[in-house]
């Protein structure tokens, strides 16, 4: 069991060495001409004005926060899914209240706007 | 063979765990905290609970993390910010927090210490995978497991009610 | 002296195999992305009615391979207020959890050379699909970082904005997967793809597979769901900073994830390497399948227009999550029956 494990391992392993060794090399084999204006952020010939740095809209906090309860909610579903035939009829109910209750809750943030993005 | 594997896991864990504390980028904590939840992963694979691992960096590694990444960057925490810099430092807070983990970490040892723990638990083939956690789970625990989705319908309904309430 | 040396290699078997395995996969994983790139480039010009690159050597297969080269000697610019490490970081995770995803991903019966029963990927997890997704998953912190340390407001709100998109469309693909888990009632990709010996999952579950796709397309950031780029508004997206290689690395773990999502879509719906009477060999089933996949992404790429963000997130909570949900009900009902 374990072993098909090392197979996962040795890819990462090898995966951080690719990546690295990508970054590390075009770090040191591309040409370094260095001048003010280049090292400046993009800003369509202009220099910035304005700091990227500002709040941003709390819709992005509520989207993130939804997809960590659903994501719970799926990842309940995954374990159901395999065992849903020796289950049988016990484990579709359990899943039907299971859903019922969330899907009241997706029903609740949708009223209330919260999948609104204007 | 496994404890070579454990023991650089468990040598990253404890590197990444001191980089959250020590970083002065609030970004740069947080992508610490990412590898130490994946270096735990790893250690649950050992321990032949696949499924508690790859949820580890579903949930955890995955989900709960992005949403630290969205909060940094939506309050717009950086290393250099002068009120991230000038932050009160509670020395009351910082002890009692010590105290409590030195006590934690007092009891782990005297567990780990008083019992038999040379062999490695004789397991079943099927311990740990999804199948054996996904029985237990639906026939055992059912009421905690419906009593879950009642807490992530509350914490929906939280979400939704901090998020779109109108502050004037 | 080759015995002693066999006797001696005996207990690394398998170590030594898992190795060469992951080589192989990750060195075709490389060489994958440039013949891509042309695939996409050749099919685009064809599609828009013109040729496309056609003099670097033969139908301008030579192309990409002088545009790779190009890439790694061209500066890679760090501007002055970019986090340096993080602007490094980025790239780089964005490639690793691209290869390491595919680990899991078998294309073929195991098969047998000198004894030794060889399965035809790197790591026989038994809960491969759920390792796809939590390894996927990761590519997000890569796009986030990218956008942050880039210290440009055009990259900031390019990252914010697709990886807001990449976990509204995971739920979409985790919950279609779940659908075809039940008709299964396994993980093991392996398994899957036994299951559908007789008829692919395609014909019982079209539903979930019109989910699985398009929530596919989104979170491998492909047009018209290709919002982080955006270049009339957001120049380039969470890449506006990034020069050289670096620039390209971003590219190369968009085109290897292509090849997972078509390869995962292939096992979960379209009967992995089953021939279905074709005399085919079961590799070149799998192959086939995956490549008229991966040509169906880049036909959407040249006919549908980007929709707008607002739209995409509206479409994605509104539409394609209630939308798995429902498919799921309605499969455990027959299930069930």
């Amino acid at each position: 069991m374990l072993e098909s494990y090392l197979g996962a391992g040795l890819m990462l392993l090898l995966a951080i060495g690719i990546a690295v060794g990508m970054v590390v090399m075009t770090s040191f084999l591309g040409p370094k001409r260095q001048f003010a204006d280049k090292m400046e952020p993009f800003e369509c010939g202009e220099s910035p004005i304005v700091s990227p740095h500002q709040r941003f809209s709390v819709k992005f906090y509520l989207v993130a926060v939804l997809f960590v309860l659903f994501d719970i909610e799926a990842v309940f579903f995954f374990p159901w899914a395999i065992l849903f035939k020796q289950l049988g009829i016990f484990g579709f109910v359990e899943m039907l209240l299971f859903i019922l209750i969330l899907g009241v809750g997706l029903l609740y943030v949708w009223k209330r706007g919260g999948l609104d993005w204007e | 063979m496994e404890l070579l594997i454990f023991y650089p896991l468990a040598g990253l864990c404890v590197i990444f765990a001191l980089g959250v504390v020590f970083n002065k980028n609030p970004i740069g904590s947080a992508m610490s905290l990412i590898a130490m939840m994946l270096g735990l992963a790893g250690i649950f694979v050992l321990q032949q609970a696949h499924f508690i691992a790859i949820l580890q960096i579903i949930i955890y590694a995955g989900a709960i993390m992005v949403l630290f990444m969205f909060v940094i960057m939506l309050l717009n925490l950086k290393g250099d910010d002068a009120v991230w810099k000038k932050r009160e430092k509670n020395t009351l807070l910082t002890v009692l927090t010590g105290l409590l983990i030195a006590g934690v970490l007092y009891k782990v040892l005297e567990i780990t210490s008083a019992g038999e723990f040379d062999s490695p638990a004789h397991v079943l083939e099927t311990f740990g995978t999804v199948r054996e956690v996904g029985t237990i789970l639906f026939t055992e625990f059912v009421l905690p497991f419906e009593v879950a989705s009642i807490l992530l319908l509350v914490a929906m309904i939280g979400a939704v009610v901090l998020a779109k309430s109108k502050v004037d | 002296m080759i015995d002693n040396t066999i006797e001696f290699l005996e207990p690394y078997t398998y170590l030594i195999i898992g190795s060469i395995k992951a080589l192989v996969i990750a060195g075709a994983l490389m060489g994958v992305v440039p013949g891509l790139v042309w695939l996409e480039r050749r099919l685009m010009g064809r599609f828009q009615v013109r040729l496309g690159p056609n003099r670097v050597g033969p139908f301008g297969l030579g192309q990409p391979i002088s545009d790779s080269i190009k890439l790694l000697f061209k500066e890679s610019i760090i501007q002055s207020s970019a986090d340096k490490f993080l602007f490094h970081l980025a790239p780089a995770i964005v490639v690793f959890t691209s290869i390491v995803a595919f680990a899991v991903i078998p294309f073929g019966e195991p098969i047998t050379i000198f004894g030794q029963k060889i399965g035809l990927l790197v790591a026989d997890v038994n809960i491969g699909l759920l390792f796809v997704f939590a390894i996927s998953g990761m590519g997000i912190y890569g796009i986030v970082l990218a956008g942050f340390s880039s210290n440009n407001k055009y990259s900031l709100m390019g990252g914010l904005r697709s990886s807001a998109q990449m976990i509204s469309y995971e739920l979409t693909l985790g919950l279609a997967a779940v659908s075809v888990i039940a008709i299964t009632g396994s993980l093991s990709l392996t398994d899957m793809v036994k299951g559908q010996e007789v008829i692919p999952n395609i014909l019982i579950q079209p539903l979930a597979f019109l989910l699985f796709f398009t929530a596919g397309v989104a979170e491998t950031n492909r047009a018209p769901f290709d919002l982080p780029e955006a270049e009339q508004e957001l120049v380039a997206g969470f890449h506006t900073e990034y020069s050289g290689m670096k620039f390209a690395m971003f590219f190369m773990g968009e085109y290897i994830n292509m090849v997972t999502m078509s390869a995962l879509i292939t096992l979960l719906f379209l009967g992995g390497w089953n021939a279905y009477g074709l005399p085919l060999w079961p590799i070149l089933a799998f192959a086939g399948k995956v490549a008229v996949l991966l040509c169906v992404f880049i036909w959407l790429r040249s006919t549908y227009p980007r929709i707008r963000y607002d739209r995409l997130m509206t479409f994605g909570w509104k539409f394609l999550l209630p939308l798995s949900l429902f498919n799921l009900l309605v499969t455990s009902v027959f299930v069930v029956l």
